[in-house]
């Protein structure tokens, strides 16, 4: 409470309204949350989540295929098709529907909760026709040309179609465009003075995403760009070591930008789910710094059993730095559940040690999906990443198939189940749609968090005997001197295939409510959505 | 909330468990980062990351020289060599294939060198499960003391086109 003068009067106001630079028309006042709406950034918002829900659907396609093949009961693809639907299911996965949803996320934490307008429409427009057009370019090239069986990582001397490079460098240059757009509405916030002190810790969050994508994507550039250019012949051959190592400045460093960007959707989720306050926002910014600070060496990992480079620059870059990130994990990992636990007790649910745990709404598919994400990525993902990381264990790790059992707890079981939940309240409060089938909505988590949770531990006990990642038959059949492996890496491929169907069903259970919903879903006018 | 301005004066030190925890995950950090290097030197499994620049003719000279000085037999019309213990060993990775076979002796050590004529490679010892990274134009100098008798598989852990899952070879120790 402050009081300011006018004339004689003293008159008491509470917090002063907050100015708004939207242009008339251009803002609406959200029915569920308060929060002002910028009717400019809700559109870009929208197409960037159709977009990420498309590219959602040719990669999860992908998986369900290149899960029946690794599963050696099944086999189900030749090799030309297993290897190119892989190259498929990483781009689309891990690039175009993460980035996609980043990007929407970036306009929602800078306009709604600064209260501002979008900067510039012209910038999310140029920045929307990039990445669409690159992801379908490079789609197209994976699937049309027969000349981009290169997989996600297009390591050199293996060459792609020159389109290929061309769409993923496009895609980049347009995310780039959209996190400038950030930066430039998270100023003219701050110079129009919409909001009042320091940024909320959603938006902290974000900027801190939107830090490491710049950097991130400027590793993409380093390596792309002689790629490119020496498809197309005009270069020499880029150095093969070289180019691993700025390859994963942008392959593992992207990952930090989903790391960072669930990070801020638990943060989202747990307020808006049960009301949840962190105990210290200096703690849980603190940790956001550390990941824009330490978490670009986390790319130091896929060279530990490298030639090119010294044990001195293994250790170094993966042991003191990746700490100090893994440290700022860790520091979520206590302040997001201690955050929703103080919340519960608030509200009277204090029986015993985790009675708040028991009665928290599991019923909600936001809170289910963000807490899973929250477990799968702590328990499982950080766990198995932070052991892959150590050099000793990386010899009897490195590209077994422990490695996408990891990154499939993090990014999979992670981020993506956290971007679902974020999904169960993106459509009701700016597509403003209801769910339909709200019973199937809140099992969907946990089918598709089962699902991972089962193809991520197949993954990791079967690459623990050795199994390799990205190969077609762990029979070799027709190989000069006869390998193989035994029945209990069989029985863990096995274990492998059925989580991946379990979890393509709980994704097909997502995507078709989220169609549903956004096309024929009820229709939300002038009243809150239906709580979950 | 996190999703509003935070009260003022919301920048202040982290009290009670939060400090805890924080101490506890800093000190484990601590450990953890001086365990690598520690066991690095102390336990002596990890590669010095020994190696040198080397063209695909340079290294397929120094291959076939050495197959020339050490054969021993052939299977299924691959060399098997049998170099002296403490000697440079070769071993050139290509598609789809891994070339010679190499005989070693238990408890001798070898300085195992590494490289690709084309693309990148994985090499994958099996059921050792030891796994290292083969680049062309790097000569990858492992020094390996075989420390049990058999027969090894080396297959290919790194794509390398549609052959790769037939991509195979041969290490016997006796």
């Amino acid at each position: 409470m402050s009081t300011i003068t006018v004339g004689a009067a003293p008159v008491p106001v509470d917090t002063p309204a907050p100015k708004r630079n939207h242009a008339p028309g251009q803002v609406r006042i959200c029915d569920t949350t308060g929060l002002p709406v910028c009717t400019v950034a809700e559109r870009f918002i929208r197409l960037n989540a159709v977009a990420a829900v498309v590219f959602l659907l040719v990669g999860a396609i992908c998986a369900l295929l290149v899960a029946l093949t690794r599963w050696p009961a099944v086999h189900l693809l030749d090799p030309v098709w297993y290897y190119r639907l892989l190259t498929a299911h990483g781009l689309n996965m891990l690039i175009f529907w993460i980035i996609f949803m980043e990007i929407g996320i970036l306009y929602f934490a800078s306009t709604s909760l600064l209260g501002t307008r979008l900067a510039s429409k012209g910038l999310a427009i140029a920045s929307f026709a990039l990445m669409a057009v690159g992801a379908l370019v490079t789609n197209w090239a994976v699937f049309f040309t027969q000349q981009a069986d290169v997989l996600m990582t297009s390591y050199v001397p293996l060459r792609a179609h020159p389109a290929f490079y061309a769409g993923i460098l496009a895609f980049a240059v347009g995310a780039l465009l959209g996190v400038i757009d950030f930066f430039a509405t998270l100023y003219i916030a701050k110079r129009d003075k919409t909001y009042e002190g320091s940024v909320p810790l959603v938006t902290f969050g974000a900027t801190a995403a939107a830090i490491i994508a710049v950097v991130t994507i400027l590793h993409g550039a380093i390596a792309l760009i002689p790629a490119f250019t020496w498809s197309l012949g005009l270069t020499e051959v880029p150095d093969a070591g070289w180019y691993r190592i700025m390859w994963w400045g942008l392959g593992h460093q992207s990952q930090q930008i989903n790391v960072t960007a669930m990070v801020s959707v638990w943060y989202f989720l747990g307020t808006v789910t049960v009301g949840a306050k962190p105990l210290n926002q200096a703690v849980c910014r603190g940790a956001f710094v550390l990941y824009i600070l330490f978490i670009n060496l986390a790319s130091a990992h896929h060279i530990l059993v490298d030639p090119g480079v010294g044990a001195g620059w293994k250790i170094w870059n993966t042991s003191y730095a990746m700490y100090l990130a893994v440290l700022a994990s860790l520091i979520h990992g206590f302040t997001v559940p201690a955050s929703v636990e103080v919340a519960l007790r608030k509200k009277g649910h204090t029986k015993g040690l985790f009675g708040w745990l028991a009665k928290a709404p599991w019923r909600n598919p936001g809170f289910s999906a963000f807490f899973l994400s929250l477990l799968i990525f702590g328990f499982i993902g950080g766990i198995t990443g932070v052991t892959l990381g150590t050099q000793q264990i990386n010899i009897i790790a490195h590209n077994t198939l422990r490695i996408p059992g990891h990154f499939h707890a993090t990014v999979v079981g992670g981020t993506s189940l956290a971007f679902m939940g974020l999904a169960y309240y993106v459509v009701p409060l700016i597509f403003r749609r209801e769910y339909p089938l709200r019973w199937l909505a809140r099992l969907q988590p946990y089918l598709f968090g089962g699902g991972i949770l089962l193809l991520s531990m197949g993954m990791s006990f079967a690459g623990s005997y050795g199994v390799p990642r990205r190969h077609w038959d762990v029979e070799f059949t027709g190989a000069q001197f006869s390998a193989g492996f035994d029945a209990g890496a069989h029985l863990m491929l096995g274990v492998l295939g059925v989580g991946g169907v379990v979890a393509f069903i709980g994704l097909l259970v997502f995507i078709l409510l989220t169609v549903w919903a956004v096309f024929l879903g009820k229709r939300i006018v002038n009243r809150p959505m239906t709580p979950w | 909330m996190s999703i509003h301005a935070p009260e003022a004066g919301w920048l202040r030190a982290p009290s009670g468990g939060e400090r805890l925890w924080i101490g506890l995950a800093l000190a484990w950090c601590v450990i953890l980062s001086l365990a690598m290097p520690y066991w690095h030197f102390k336990g002596k499994q990890n590669s010095t990351g020994e190696s040198y620049r080397v063209t695909a003719t340079a290294f397929m000279e120094r291959v076939n020289r050495f197959i020339a000085a050490y054969k021993v037999g052939e299977e299924k019309g691959v060399a098997v060599v049998e170099p002296p213990p403490g000697s440079d060993v070769y071993l050139q990775a290509s598609m789809w294939r891994w070339y010679p076979i190499l005989k070693l002796k238990e408890g001798q050590s070898y300085r195992i060198h590494v490289s690709s004529m084309d693309l990148q490679h994985g090499f994958s010892l099996l059921p050792m499960n030891m796994n290292f990274q083969v680049l062309p134009g790097y000569d990858h100098v492992l020094t390996v003391t075989p420390t049990s008798k058999g027969e090894f598989t080396i297959v290919c852990n790194e794509f390398c086109g549609i052959g790769h899952h037939a991509m195979t070879g041969k290490i016997l120790v006796d």
